[in-house]
């Protein structure tokens, strides 16, 4: 106690601290708790003893996953974080000291050992805290975690399986769809998905994810759907009995631009909508659209199905006219965001140009003289559909001779002939079926996929749910941009993801490609 | 020279005897060994008194004292007062002290000149003592500690106080009594330094855990190596350290 330490303590002695001799081997120290250099007191005390130095750990070759007991099996790379964890979480007794810190000790791989270097501090003696690390040994050994000797067993196991069918002519909407699943990861636990004649069908190992695909389905698409077991084995003792589940989904068959003759019933139903509809959108319900009236009308999955009625025309036939006269709107509406309007045309079939119409159609704001338009054609169809002929009997003009369903972009599309596209899509893992003497034509497909595409570039609301990712081989042309008043519809560049590239340098090249 | 001994298979020597220059307290135990440990070293020199203080056999820490008087506390009763009248030599003046702190010798460090004091010590406390023991009386702490008593061993070459004592404290204390301190530890690190050893001018006597080179720390600061009592010239030592240069 120093003196001036009574000037209300504000001088205090600095205070050294003195060293003093280790008690067992001399050498000078600063004193401790236990008074002990380190060294004498580590030989003195071990705080390790009691601790685990070697454990057996199961891994699996198949997964790459370390087995947790009971049951979980946790995925983890070679000497990761994941691994470390794991690791420490698998020594017992560990409480009892404070870990400080764990470090892999380099082995090689194939030695079957992880070496862990962990650091504890423990308060021994009389409060002295002291630090040792000890290195832990794990054996690893091989093991096949269930889900991968179940796989081993039989590679086809499935539990479940959703068959999807829609019985039209073509794969437009099953390439939607697979935009649609890719953009939501709604089939990423399938074990397999095999293309079909007229669908796809999806294997899951689970009931419950085949169960959340169809939920999902049935947002996207109008569906029906019925769900069927069929018993694989059979557990007398704890009667545990093993279905194999298939859920058979129909997509309604009616598609975007079909036409449509209404039964009588629904057409009086949906408030006398002209029998004559055209279908504008499907999504979880379908859209009709009256083109003399511009009156729409939604249908979903259930009330389609109560009447399930088929298309008279769909887009296979559509036929392209030459427009040679537009008159002015004389109505206009907006129907579902999209904007109509009625006026009179003249036009003529190409293949036969002397013939002239004049009708009514709905795509009076985009139209003008010297056009192409896409339609149906009435007048010389051979239409196989009973609706449509009770209505062309009942009704007193005659039905329409054609009906305009969309402008042409043909002459647009020649110049840019052959280059590529500004981005490309991505595709389901799917397998073909082959086995069943296949009646896909590999052209076909070809064109019909190019036909979705082009669908894809014309209309805005189509991209709105689905991701398109930029073609790194496509080139900005100038001159296309500039004298082209009136180009071929094209995806803009600000809707297009860049795809996520792994390597370093194409990442710069697409961060720039965004700063644009 | 130091001897290493235990009381009973306990290596606090400190709590069960009293070493001054003119006699040395003993508790009584169940064998006969502590008391020949000390009758071997200091038999003609001084009186060995086996004794007990209000019953308990910690005399060591219960009473403080040189060669001038010894101070017991109240709890002392008169048979034990009166036994150590008796034995101990007339110079010695026995007195009883009330205090509320009543183990004195954990709250007295004294040699034969100067004497440090618990802080929170009576005024007259204080003034018996320094009448008694004929002492100079400095209230202190060391390294913090109150009990000056437990944590110091003074004789009247130099003494030994608590391992964390800082360089300043040292000096400090050093220049207050006078004798060369050293900061150390007994008994293999224990920071209870007068429990665990007693010393006078010639010798000192430590618990057996004491390693080798405590003991040279002690012999060294007492300066035990050359300080030999004319009468004891006697080779056989009951336990034998090795010597450090």
């Amino acid at each position: 106690m120093s003196v001036m330490d009574q000037d209300s303590g504000m001088f205090k002695v600095q205070q050294t601290i003195g060293s003093v001799l280790c008690c067992k081997c001399g050498v000078p120290m600063p004193p401790n708790a236990a008074n002990m250099c380190v060294n004498c007191l580590r030989s003195e005390v071990d705080i390790t003893e009691g601790l685990q130095k070697s454990i057996q750990i199961f891994y699996c070759p198949e997964c790459g996953c370390y087995l947790q007991p009971p049951k979980t099996w946790i995925k983890a790379q070679w000497e990761s974080k994941e691994l470390l964890t794991f690791c420490i979480k698998r020594l017992k007794n560990l409480n009892k000291v404070k870990l400080k810190n764990a470090e892999f000790v380099w082995t090689e791989p194939h030695s079957k050992r992880i070496k862990v270097k962990i650091t504890v501090q423990a308060e021994v003696l009389n409060g002295a805290v002291l630090e040792q690390s000890y290195p832990v040994e794990y054996t690893v050994r091989d093991n096949l975690c269930e889900s991968c000797s179940r796989f081993q067993a039989n590679p086809d196991q499935w539990v479940a399986s959703v068959q999807l069918r829609q019985h039209v002519s073509h794969r437009r909407t099953f390439f939607y769809l697979e935009q649609l699943i890719l953009k939501h990861d709604a089939a990423s636990r399938a074990i397999r998905i095999q293309q079909v004649d007229q669908g796809i069908d999806f294997f899951f190992g689970n009931k419950s994810h085949a169960n959340s695909f169809v939920e999902f389905l049935r947002k996207v698409v109008p569906i029906e759907y019925r769900q069927d077991q069929q018993l694989v084995s059979h557990d007398v003792k704890s009667s545990l009995y093993n279905y194999k589940y298939t859920y058979s989904v129909k997509i309604c068959p009616v598609c975007r631009e079909d036409l449509i003759c209404l039964p009588s019933k629904v057409a009086s139903g949906l408030g006398n909508l002209g029998p004559l509809v055209v279908c504008t959108k499907v999504s979880d319900s379908i859209t009709l659209l009256d083109p003399r009236t511009l009156r729409c009308a939604f249908l979903d999955a259930r009330q389609y199905w109560r009447s399930g009625f088929r298309s008279a025309l769909t887009s296979r036939q559509l036929v392209k006219y030459f427009v040679f006269d537009v008159e002015p709107p004389v109505g206009e509406a907006t129907v579902g965001g999209q904007k109509y309007a009625l006026s009179y045309v003249q036009i003529a079939r190409e293949s036969d140009i002397g013939k002239m119409f004049y009708v009514q159609t709905y795509l009076g704001h985009i139209l003008k003289p010297g056009d192409q338009a896409l339609g149906y054609d009435i007048y010389g169809a051979n239409v196989n559909d009973d609706e449509m002929e009770k209505y062309r009997l009942s009704v007193r003009n005659g039905l329409p001779e054609a009906i305009l369903i969309k402008k042409c972009y043909d002459e647009q599309r020649e110049k840019k002939k052959g280059k590529p596209r500004r981005f490309t899509t991505k595709k389901l893992p799917m397998e073909m079926d082959e086995s069943r003497g296949s009646r896909v034509d590999p052209e076909k497909m070809e064109n019909e996929y190019e036909e979705f595409l082009r669908d894809l570039e014309e209309n805005p609301e189509l991209r709105f749910n689905i991701s398109l990712y930029k073609n790194k081989d496509y080139q900005d042309s100038e001159t296309a941009s500039m004298t082209d008043g009136e180009g071929a519809p094209s995806v803009p560049i600000e809707e297009l993801l860049a795809e996520l590239e792994l390597s370093e340098e194409e990442d710069d090249d697409n961060e720039e490609d965004m700063d644009e | 020279m130091a001897t290493r001994l235990q009381f009973e298979n306990n290596c606090e020597v400190g709590v069960f005897s009293k070493l001054t220059n003119a006699y040395c307290l003993v508790a009584i135990g169940g064998s006969e060994n502590f008391y020949s440990a000390f009758e071997s070293e200091l038999a003609d020199v001084i009186p060995i008194v086996k004794t007990s203080i209000g019953g308990t056999r910690i005399i060591g820490r219960l009473c403080a004292g040189n060669k001038n008087g010894l101070l017991v506390p109240h709890t002392t009763t008169d048979q034990e007062l009166q036994h150590l009248r008796n034995s101990l030599p007339d110079q010695v003046v026995v007195q009883r002290i009330e205090e509320r702190l009543s183990a004195l010798g954990n709250c007295i460090a004294c040699n034969d000149h100067v004497a440090l004091a618990h802080t929170d010590l009576d005024k007259e406390t204080e003034e018996i003592i320094a009448d008694v023991l004929g002492v100079e009386v400095f209230r202190q702490t060391i390294a913090g500690n109150i009990l000056v008593g437990s944590y110091c061993a003074l004789s009247n070459r130099g003494g030994i106080v608590h391992p964390h004592t800082s360089v300043e404290d040292l000096d400090e204390l050093s220049t207050l009594l006078q004798v060369p301190l050293v900061a150390g530890t007994v008994n293999r690190g224990s920071e209870v330094i007068a429990a665990g050893m007693t010393v006078n001018d010639w010798t000192a006597f430590c618990g057996s855990d004491t390693t080798a080179t405590e003991l040279s720390v002690i012999d060294s600061i007492f300066k035990l190596r050359e300080a030999q009592p004319s009468s004891i010239v006697d080779e056989m030592r009951k336990s034998l350290i090795d010597t450090y240069v």
